[in-house]
């Protein structure tokens, strides 16, 4: 699983880092790091749920 | 107590909470027959941007669908573009025009609406926020080029007052208490909101009243309390949201400022609400019962109350660390948990003199709330802290080892 975000799209709400702040962070310069860009698959349930609650749609997933 | 068996599921308001409902009826194997009842007569799209980019220009209708794959996979029957009116909580029926559905499982998301002023003109220019027309008329004054005047310094309130500043606006804010937002976050961060948009234009006057809206055609002055007028032609009332349940009255549900629920978000047997209208007590905050009016509740609560209304009597509770996002300028707002403006508050990374800092708050000895200014990280840090429910000093311990 690959993770990849449209930071077009991004506003930098943070929402996804409150769902798995391991993967997702949104640093003091307000952009949007990916931490874990292929994290193991047992946390394809957090990452479902970060692309679900994303505001903005800006995240998904290949593989 | 097994599984009630559901034939028909109507889901009212067709808004993001009734959206993620359905979403999670057929993603939890759901498959009888479903409804979408929705006032407006679009499909469901997302407010933020409404006061943010689409209120700049920056964005156009078709972003702010919520979703973008389309409806075909949900196998939902989409009737918008008129209110239910009615709920016979007995018969399992709700009124829609001339119509009566029978239900069998009921999700009540049907929002709030903007608390209009006592005694507000119905005058041009005169203006609340909510729905994506409210945002084009808005935008079509700020076009031709109208000073504005904003009624009420919450959230919604300023950020139009920032993305009008944005557009080059003249923009006065008018806020009756001594700070912006002062009962929910205290004098300290509400004087830090103050100089925030003082210092990108905003005319901010606070501690007035608004005696009276007056004009001819169209809206010419807002008369204050204190004999001074505020030129504009344009108005924004925005003093905040009423729970969007008058179509229940006399449904036997109990309703006190939104829809009373239980801790699984049932409202009665087989009927379940989410989002805007929502009170429930959240085990979280020690079972205090609460509304909460943020984009992020009305998603977890969505996806919940479906959850709950599937299992019947095995429903969970929903327990939750509220999260609040707001744009203003170039700065990002978090705010998390719960507290107010009474609380005590410790400043405890960064400094408000340049936009960038987290301060906590402490509610019966525990760390109860976090709110940062593009300190994103360290806010979210908090909300996990207020979710294992740490000690203030367990907090204030964490920040003095990660200054
Ligand atoms: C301008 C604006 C900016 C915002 N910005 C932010 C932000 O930055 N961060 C944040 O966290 N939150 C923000 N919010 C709040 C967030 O948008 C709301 O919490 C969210 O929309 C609530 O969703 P909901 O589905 O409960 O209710 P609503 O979005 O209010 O939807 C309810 C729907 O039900 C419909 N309806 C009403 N009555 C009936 C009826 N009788 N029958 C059928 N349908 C009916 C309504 O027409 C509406 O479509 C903002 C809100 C606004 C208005
Ligand atoms: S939730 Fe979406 S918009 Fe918000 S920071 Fe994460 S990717 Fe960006």
């Amino acid at each position: 699983m690959k993770i990849v975000v449209d930071f077009d799209k991004c506003k930098s709400n943070a929402v996804c880092m409150a769902v798995a702040p391991d993967i997702f962070e949104v640093r003091d310069d307000n952009f949007l790091y990916v931490l874990q860009e292929e994290p193991g698959e047992e946390r394809r349930g957090d990452v479902e749920e970060a692309i679900r609650t994303c505001p903005t749609g800006a995240i998904s997933v290949e593989g | 107590m097994a599984p009630p068996n559901l034939d028909h599921v109507v889901v009212v308001g067709g808004s993001l909470a009734g959206l993620r409902a359905l979403e999670a009826l057929r993603h939890d194997g759901y498959r009888g027959q479903l409804t979408l009842i929705g006032a407006e007569s679009h499909e469901p799209y997302d407010r933020p941007p409404l006061s943010k980019d689409f209120l700049a220009g920056a964005a156009d209708a078709a972003s702010l669908a919520l979703r973008k794959q389309g409806y075909d996979d949900l196998d939902v029957t989409l009737a918008l573009g008129a209110p239910a009116h009615s709920l016979d909580v007995d018969a399992r029926t709700v009124g829609v025009g001339d119509d009566t559905l029978r239900f069998d499982g009921m999700v009540i998301a049907t929002g709030a609406h903007p608390r209009p002023l006592p005694d507000q003109p119905d005058l041009a220019g005169v203006h609340t926020l909510r729905t994506v027309e409210d945002s084009d008329a808005l935008s079509e004054r700020l076009e031709a080029g109208a000073r504005m005047c904003v009624i009420g310094a919450g959230f919604i309130g300023a950020e139009v007052a920032a993305t009008a500043r944005g557009r080059g606006r003249d923009v006065t804010v008018l806020e009756a208490l001594p700070q912006p937002m002062v009962r929910g976050v205290g004098p300290v961060i509400g004087a830090v909101l103050a100089s925030l948009h003082r210092d990108h234009g905003v005319d901010l006057r606070v501690g007035v009243g608004v005696e009276s809206i007056t004009g001819g055609a169209h809206v010419e002055r807002v008369q204050l309390a204190d004999g001074t007028a505020v030129e504009c032609e344009a108005v924004l009332v925005a003093i905040g949201a009423v729970p969007t349940t008058d179509w229940l009255e006399g449904s036997g549900l109990a309703l006190d400022n939104g829809v009373v629920c239980d801790a699984a978000l049932r409202a009665a047997p087989g009927i379940v609400a989410a989002g805007d209208l929502c009170r429930w007590p959240n085990a979280a905050f020690d079972d205090e019962v609460m509304r909460i009016e943020h984009w992020t509740n009305a998603t977890e609560q969505g996806t919940h109350a479906a959850r709950s209304l599937l299992a019947g009597g095995d429903a969970e509770p929903f327990v939750a660390v509220p999260f609040v996002w707001s744009d203003q300028y170039d700065v990002k707002i978090q705010s998390v948990g719960r507290f107010s403006g009474d609380d005590r508050m410790e400043i405890v990374h960064g400094s408000p003199d340049d936009y960038k800092f987290t301060a906590i708050f402490e509610r019966n000895g525990r760390v109860s709330g976090a709110l940062g200014f593009n300190m994103a990280r360290r806010v979210i840090q908090y909300r996990r802290m207020i979710a294992e429910r740490a000690t203030f000093d367990a907090a204030l311990a964490f920040a003095a080892a990660n200054p």
